[in-house]
């Protein structure tokens, strides 16, 4: 396919700093050693035609179209595959060239539906803009009789998203390559051979039924309309497109939003996209429809209690009702009586001035997001340990990891564009730990395998980490100068002489951790013989009771082995949402202001005060559990709650919906009528990332901008909202414009202080810390000193949860996501992604299932010491004796119904990776009420 | 002002701090407890325990209480 704005170079750039100069058609030009010459006579602006070379794949130099000659050489070579060398002449356009181009392009075109030009997405087959470079008016051969049937007769229809036609295919392998070489499926091959070669997806099945991702990755490299969007197909060619960012994962992929008219008709990824590089995973490519869904609530709507019916009303009205309502509340139970949530899948400006509102309109701090639950033991464990709430590095350091640990994460489902990076590296032989209790798919997978799978049973983290340490302390693999030239010696000391103790040995935690002793020796082995070592972590680190203690305890490993301070190593939270890490950073936590400055620190409150002219409280506000606690006595009574769904994410939601029944005053907002909007007295609805004007930081603290392609759906963007509430409750907030707030922003927060909207349209994205010493962001952190000054080593006692086994519920429950899914699935359950995953299933070994008669399939009752609930049951030897697993996409899995509300003992972030639960085969319909309230359609 | 959380909640948090702050000795962790307190909780929820522990502390491990006596 074309893009409407990106030029393509045939091969990719290479890197180096030595360079070669050539003439090409009479133009020079300098180009790192090693570039082909198709790409060198690009960079000179002369185009090569071309078919089966693009610079997102290695050179393959099949079709024979970039033909030129070169003085001094025999024949006429490929371009794209000779590379460049000292004082090369090169002819591109000679009458020699023009025939032979043109002859092969004729044997093309005969073979090449007749109707293309005029399809609907005609106009993206570079095959006839490649005819008319090459000068071709006219084929000898009979034009338009494909050898594979006429346009259409060999269709594959089965994805959803795009269409498969074999009669447009020309062979040119890009989409195999695309799937090998850029996604690491390898679910495309040619099959047959000489005229009879043609694309296959897994053997010669339909691509629905194949291994095939939909990362969108071959549809982008077809040259012609044999691999094409539907939404092409159906609403014909784009003629304009907006740079934007994905709200999806926190990869925080840049995308084309190309539009005709005011209608998106496809998002492409941006080659130049500072994280992703051109590449795209089945969500952010192809799952934007939710944003036009029919079911977005686009009108305010209030009731008087939640057992009334909604109406609609003006934003007026809602404004000063949700003002005076919440001015009422205060003025009855006091200041501290109301909060709120921000929400990782709003911008940075939109959740900078909700913090604002909570802050400086309600006048106390009782702010917190939704990163409570994911990430932020993250920012505890990095902020004691480094001195900040950050991962080190950025996405493209893995690059030069000789040995990558991943630790309670699945990239290939939950981080699919980073994951597949990572699989680039490791098949160029970097060696892999997966530290996991199921068996993702990174374990093995096509030319991927872990060298070392430590099994670890589900609440035993910090168990196995200290063990890791331990061999590395005991066996002398420490790296002690940069831990005597870069970290605190008195607390190394006392780390160094608690990690020692035998009692972290490998020996001793096995019993505890089910990881083979000898297994994890050769593991802490090969991670501290690393050149570079790199871990990589997710929410298996930090929803545990001990969390923030694992975040630590892989901090420490980093810092003892002298792995932190350049590319290829570091310590990487893989974030949830696509704004986890920003809205942490615009101050969302109740005990720290925007850029992590604690609410008793002077001098950064005075900032605030200064600016918005309101004393801010110098003590800690509630966070999210403190505040059902305080609802459920009363003390806490008006709350709210910015895009985030927490009647089902959070954990044990009986609880939860008590808390949130019991409020006198709960405002949502969002794009559709959540699970939590049922308890709410108003309804305000939100904006898509579509409609958005902002930016989101993604996981490598990259600061991307979303740029609205439409406008606001529902007529006000959501910082304006934030700002009227304010304002309607005695404290006048306003910005004509949202770059004003990143302004705001950057004024108050050192981190940011280098940052503006018009910066990032400069730069395409900066990573901060962005100020006076890093003018254009920093990529890695910690490089000479770390930010606190001195590294900090914190000893990390094991400590077992609460949550325990027992006969009554002998098995581990824990949760997670899938590829095609996202989060409480508001938005991917209104896409076609519902086609791969249409309920969330429990997985369970087949030895747990057969000893309670589960088959494949089965209905199953799920119970815990909170609550019950149901499932189908999916007997799969991914996951370990005694644990089973299953995915909170869909409400009436109800899967947070049977989680607790134990949590991390330092940031309250629940313990959803470890729940003691029994399953049984479901032979009567459960007669629970937790269970006919979550699974209404399998209760009856 | 009283939080009105379970206290029940509270006590375990608290004791669940005690027993997670760094190993050493007792009147380390209850120092680094009541520092993670005074950091991180609401005064609500400090004054609400510190009434608790007026009322006798029942189920707060000896750490904990330790902890409190340094807790604003």
């Amino acid at each position: 396919m074309s893009t409407l704005a990106e030029q393509d170079y045939g091969t990719p750039a290479v890197a180096g700093p030595a360079t070669v100069e050539v003439d090409v058609d009479g133009r020079t030009v300098t180009v790192p050693a090693g570039t082909s010459v198709l790409r060198a006579a690009a960079q000179a602006g002369v185009d090569v035609p071309k078919l089966c070379a693009t610079d997102t794949l290695a050179a393959f130099g099949s079709c024979r179209m970039c033909l030129v000659e070169i003085d001094g050489r025999k024949g006429t070579p490929a371009s794209c595959t000779t590379p460049v060398a000292p004082g090369m002449k090169v002819s591109t356009d000679t009458a020699r060239l023009t025939r032979l181009r043109r002859a092969v392009m004729e044997l093309y075109l005969s073979d090449h539906p007749a109707d293309c030009a005029s399809s609907p997405g005609g106009a993206d087959c570079e095959l006839h803009d490649m005819a008319a470079a090459v000068g071709l008016t006219q084929v000898r051969y009979g034009e338009g009789l494909s050898h594979q049937g006429d346009q259409g007769a060999a269709k594959d229809t089965s994805n959803p998203y795009f269409t498969f036609d074999q009669s447009a295919c020309i062979a040119c392998s890009r989409c195999v390559r695309a799937c090998d070489e850029i996604q690491g499926t390898f679910a495309l091959t040619i099959a047959g051979r000489g005229f009879s070669s043609a694309v296959a997806a897994s053997a010669g099945s339909p691509f629905m039924a194949s291994e095939c991702v939909s990362c969108g990755a071959c549809v982008q490299a077809c040259p012609t309309t044999a691999l094409q969007e539907k939404s092409v197909v159906d609403l014909g060619m784009p003629d304009r497109s907006v740079l934007t960012t994905c709200a999806y994962c926190g990869v925080g992929c840049s995308f084309r939003a190309e539009m005709r008219d005011d209608v998106v008709v496809r998002m492409v990824p941006a080659k130049d996209g500072g994280a992703n590089e051109g590449h795209s995973c089945v969500k952010g490519r192809f799952a934007w429809g939710y944003a036009t869904h029919r079911d977005r609530q686009l009108s305010p709507m209030l009731r008087q209690s939640p057992a009334d019916p909604w109406h609609e009303v003006s934003w007026d009205e809602a404004i000063a009702f949700t003002a005076s309502r919440f001015t009422a509340i205060q003025a009855e139970h006091g200041v501290h009586a109301i909060g709120g949530i921000t929400s990782s899948r709003c911008t940075n400006e939109e959740v900078f001035a909700v913090q604002k509102m909570i802050r400086a309109g309600f006048g106390n701090n009782n702010v917190d997001t939704c990163a409570r639950v994911c990430h932020s033991p993250t920012g505890y464990g990095l902020k004691q340990t480094f001195g900040t709430s950050a991962g080190t590095q950025d996405f493209a350091s893995v690059d030069k990891a000789d040995v990558i640990v991943v630790i309670g994460a699945n990239p290939t489902d939950g981080h699919p564009v980073f994951a597949s990076r990572m699989k680039q590296r490791l098949r160029h032989g970097a060696q892999l730990i997966v530290i996991d209790p199921r068996r993702i798919d990174l374990v093995r997978s096509p030319h991927v395998e872990a060298a070392y799978h430590l099994q670890l049973r589900p609440g035993t983290n910090v168990a196995v980490v200290n063990s890791l340490a331990h061999v590395i302390v005991t066996e002398n693999l420490l790296d002690r100068a940069y831990v005597a030239q870069r970290c605190e010696p008195t607390e190394f000391a006392g780390w160094e002489a608690f990690i020692a103790d035998p009692a972290n040995s490998p020996e001793s935690t096995e019993a505890v951790t089910g990881v083979p002793a000898a297994m994890l020796r050769r593991a802490a082995r090969l991670y501290a013989a690393a050149p570079n070592a790199a871990i990589y972590y997710g929410l298996g680190v930090t929803e545990h009771s001990q969390g923030s203690t694992m975040v630590m305890g892989m901090a420490n490993l980093a810092m003892a082995t002298g792995n932190v301070g350049r590319e290829g190593v570091g310590v990487n939270p893989l974030r949830g949402q696509n704004n986890v890490q920003g809205s942490c950073d615009m101050g969302s936590f109740p005990h720290e202001l925007p850029g992590y400055r604690h609410v008793s620190d002077d001098s950064a409150r005075q900032v605030f005060e200064q600016l918005w002219g309101r004393r801010i409280e110098a003590e800690p506000g509630l966070r999210i559990p403190n505040m059902f606690d305080g609802a459920l006595a009363g003390t806490y009574r008006g709350m709210f709650v910015q895009g985030e769904d927490i009647a089902q994410s959070d954990p044990n939601v009986k609880h939860v919906k008590a808390a949130l029944a019991a409020l006198d005053l709960l405002v949502v907002q969002d794009l559709f009528l959540n699970e939590t909007a049922a308890f709410a007295h108003v309804f305000l609805p939100g904006t898509s990332f579509l409609e958005k004007d902002g930016t989101f930081t993604n996981a490598e603290r990259r600061i991307n901008r979303v740029r609205p392609v439409m406008g606001a759906k529902c007529g006000k963007q959501e910082w304006q909202v934030a700002c009227e509430i304010a304002t309607a409750m005695g404290y006048p907030m306003s910005y004509e414009r949202s770059s004003q707030i990143m302004d705001e922003i950057a004024a108050t927060t050192p981190t940011f202080a280098g940052v503006s909207f018009a910066r990032l349209d400069e730069l395409g994205s900066i990573q901060w810390p962005c100020n006076s010493d890093a003018p254009e962001g920093t990529t890695i952190m910690h490089v000479d000193h770390f930010v606190r000054g001195l590294g900090r080593f914190v000893p990390t006692p094991f400590v077992p949860t609460d949550e325990r086994t027992s006969r009554q519920f002998p098995l581990i429950l824990t949760t997670g996501r899938i590829l095609t899914q996202y989060n409480v699935g508001a938005q991917t359950r209104r896409t076609e992604n519902v086609r791969w995953h249409d309920q969330d299933v429990l997985e369970i070994h087949p030895h747990d299932a057969e000893e309670r008669g589960i088959t494949d399939g089965a209905l199953v009752s799920i119970a815990s010491r909170v609550g019950e609930t149901a499932l189908h049951a999916k007997v799969s030897e991914r996951m370990p004796q005694g644990v089973v697993y299953t995915t909170f996409h869909f409400p009436a899995s109800g899967a947070n119904i049977v989680t607790t509300d134990i949590s991390d003992w330092a940031t309250n972030c629940p313990e959803y990776k470890v729940t003691a639960v029994q399953v049984g085969l479901l032979t009567r319909a459960p007669d629970t009420v937790a269970f006919a309230e979550a699974s209404p359609e399998l209760a009856t | 002002m009283s939080h009105g959380a379970g206290t029940d909640a509270l006590v375990r948090m608290v004791n669940q701090i005690a027993r997670n702050v760094s190993p050493g000795s007792p009147e380390v962790a209850a120092s680094q407890t009541a520092s993670h307190l005074n950091s991180f909780w609401a005064p609500s929820m400090r004054a609400a325990l510190l009434e608790y522990v007026a009322s006798g502390g029942a189920g707060l491990d000896d750490v904990a209480l330790a902890a409190l006596s340094e807790v604003r």
